[in-house]
């Protein structure tokens, strides 16, 4: 057949076009295998035993991941309380001072530190932390995941306040507020949207991260509050008892991969109606 | 004249006539009070502005001090081992031998495997949502599920991959007569290349929008077909756009620890084939840190650390600038 028939030329086209048709939608048949598979393993495990006990000791059936919820909530909300007034001004400096030098070299360690893998961070963290603190501990966790979620952070609160109209400001000023009420009272609430929807992201993104806190928070397998002392997360657990050969442990962690994933998967969500309500790019 | 003059561009008051201060003390008072309000506002607004430069600051700050870091805590190794580290063969930290071959071996076969499993995969994500459906529920169901992708967490990944991937990669190993292990590079891979189809396709999308509507309507006006201006108008002209985005998502996938670690084998040899197990810089160093008891076996692993940090960020640059370059355009 000529190849440049006319025919030829739409069958081409309807063969590429199905071709792209299915390799896209493949795309979603691993996702799908995964949110099923977790939800079948997972789902039977969880009760209210499962969500209050600690781990058992192997052998013993039952036990729960309360040290690991626990954890994730306590290191999360120590990295949040680092990483989001940080960012927040950062982002603010980078959108206020658009040509200086340092403005330049900001912007270009956050592009940096945004694909700086999270294992090493985890072993930058180990030298700023642990070892001058001499053990492991829940803070030097949290440094690291604040020094995940900076980036994010900063990045999206600098590009939503570019977004906005400079004659909100120029009012602002011109009636004689002071430059710092300014950028509180009127910039940051009317980026509000944006801002937040950065910090979702940021706080989604580190929710699952375990590499960081292999060697900083450590786990535990005990409930512990106290922030100088290792302890458990949800990653971590569900990586220490996944790798173990007990079947007991890995019970617990298909229970505890699906508690992540849904928290994981609401707090996306989340972000995705903030960014609509808010008509943020992100 | 009773106005004010402008002398050398300032504005003099001298001509003015003389105001009449009230100097009774509650007048005072107040005017004092009124001078230190301003004078804390000036002060304010100074510290406000000194701390948003303090904060951009300590962006740089951290970078750098990563940098240091790293290379201070692997000058050990760097000064025990010399250079020759990176392409020596064996890694025996018993024996006190050190080489980091099988791990850089590791991490670019998986990376690259996964990148060519994900390409074909990532871009028709990116010209389905870019070119053939941009608007609609099933294109938007679409996009959501593949940003979903990116939002599992790696752990989940790797366990996953554990418990049902690798069994099927060991039946297939089987069929076709290599050693049944199941975990190793080839399952890595698989993992990866799933993980990184988000980074690739989502930034594919956005600059397929960026293909001027003139130049396909030009070539849908010579009668093209849709396929042939896919191939000869957006294609091209995303060109380098899509290397970036294939650039980015390798970078993420030479850092990816957790899913690689628990389906890679974790062995220090060097793979004979893309199905023997292995080791990544990453994974080596999730593995064995904390159990490295040497000063040089440590920074042995932060040196893995130092080239691994180099590496991605020389590759996101990299992606970066030709993103700046394209959408400038």
């Amino acid at each position: 057949m000529n190849i440049d028939s006319v025919k030829f030329r739409l069958g081409k086209n309807r063969g590429f076009q199905i071709l792209i048709y299915v390799l896209a939608f493949a795309c979603v048949v691993p996702l799908l295998a995964i949110l099923l598979f977790i939800i079948k393993a997972g789902i039977t495990k969880i009760n209210w035993h499962f969500l209050v006990n600690i781990p058992k000791p192997v052998g013993e059936t039952g036990g729960g991941i309360a040290n690991a919820l626990v954890g994730s909530i306590i290191i999360i909300l120590v990295a949040s309380v680092i990483a989001i007034p940080i960012g927040i001004l950062a982002g603010v400096y980078l959108s206020e001072n658009r040509k200086s030098k340092l403005a330049y070299w900001t912007r270009l360690s956050t592009d940096i530190l945004q694909g700086v893998p999270s294992i090493v961070i985890g072993i930058v963290a180990y030298f700023w932390l642990v070892k001058p603190l001499r053990g492991f501990s829940a803070l030097s966790g949290s440094v690291a995941l604040a020094i995940m979620m900076l980036p994010i952070v900063v990045r999206s609160t600098e590009e939503t306040l570019k977004l906005l109209p400079p004659s909100l400001k120029e009012a602002a000023l011109a009636l004689g507020m002071p430059f710092h009420r300014v950028i509180f009272k009127v910039v940051i609430p009317v980026g509000i949207g944006g801002i937040l929807s950065g910090v979702m992201l940021s706080i989604a993104r580190i929710t699952g991260e375990t590499a960081p806190l292999l060697f900083t928070a450590f786990g535990n397998p005990y409930l512990s509050f106290k922030l100088t002392k290792p302890m458990q997360s949800l990653p971590l657990l569900i990586f220490n008892y996944a790798t173990s050969p007990y079947n007991d442990w890995h019970d617990l962690a298909w229970g505890a991969s699906l508690i992540l994933l849904v928290w994981v998967i609401f707090l996306n969500i989340f972000t995705k109606i903030i960014t609509r309500k808010w008509k943020v790019q992100l | 004249m009773d106005t004010s003059s402008v002398e050398n561009g300032m504005i003099t008051r001298s001509d003015l006539p003389l105001r009449v201060i009230n100097s009774s003390p509650e007048a005072v008072a107040k005017a004092k009070k009124r001078a230190r309000l301003s004078f804390r506002q000036i002060r304010t607004e100074n510290i406000f502005n000194k701390t948003l430069i303090l904060m951009g600051l300590i962006m740089v700050i951290l970078v750098v001090g990563i940098f240091l870091t790293l290379v201070v805590q692997s000058l050990p190794s760097i000064k025990a081992l010399g250079p020759k580290y990176l392409w020596g063969k064996v890694w025996d930290p018993v024996q006190d031998i050190y080489g980091a071959w099988p791990f850089l071996l590791g991490t670019l076969l998986s990376s690259f495997l996964a990148l060519i499993i994900s390409i074909p995969f990532s871009i028709s994500v990116a010209i389905f949502l870019g070119e053939y459906h941009p608007a609609g529920w099933l294109p938007n169901l679409l996009k959501n599920a593949v940003e979903l992708i990116a939002a599992v967490p790696s752990v989940i990944f790797g366990f996953w991959g554990l418990a049902v991937l690798v069994p099927i990669v060991r039946t297939f190993e089987s069929h076709i007569g290599v050693a049944p292990v199941g975990v190793g590079i080839f399952s890595s891979s698989l993992i990866l290349a799933i993980m990184i189809i988000p980074y690739a396709a989502s930034l594919g999308r956005s600059m397929i929008n960026l293909v001027p509507s003139h130049l396909k309507e030009a070539a849908y006006g010579l009668g093209a077909t849709r396929w042939e201006v896919i191939r000869s108008v957006v294609l091209p002209y995303t060109k380098s756009g899509l290397f970036a985005g294939i650039l980015l998502s390798l970078g993420r996938a030479l850092g990816e620890t957790m899913a690689v670690t628990m389906v890679i084998g974790n062995t220090s040899l060097i793979p004979k084939n893309i199905f023997a197990p292995g080791n990544t810089m990453a994974s080596v160093i999730a593995n064995e840190f904390t159990e490295a008891d040497k000063p040089v076996y440590l920074s042995a692993l932060i040196e893995l650390g130092l080239v691994l940090f180099l590496v991605t960020v020389v590759i996101n640059m990299i992606g970066k600038k030709i993103i700046d370059r394209f959408t400038n355009d």
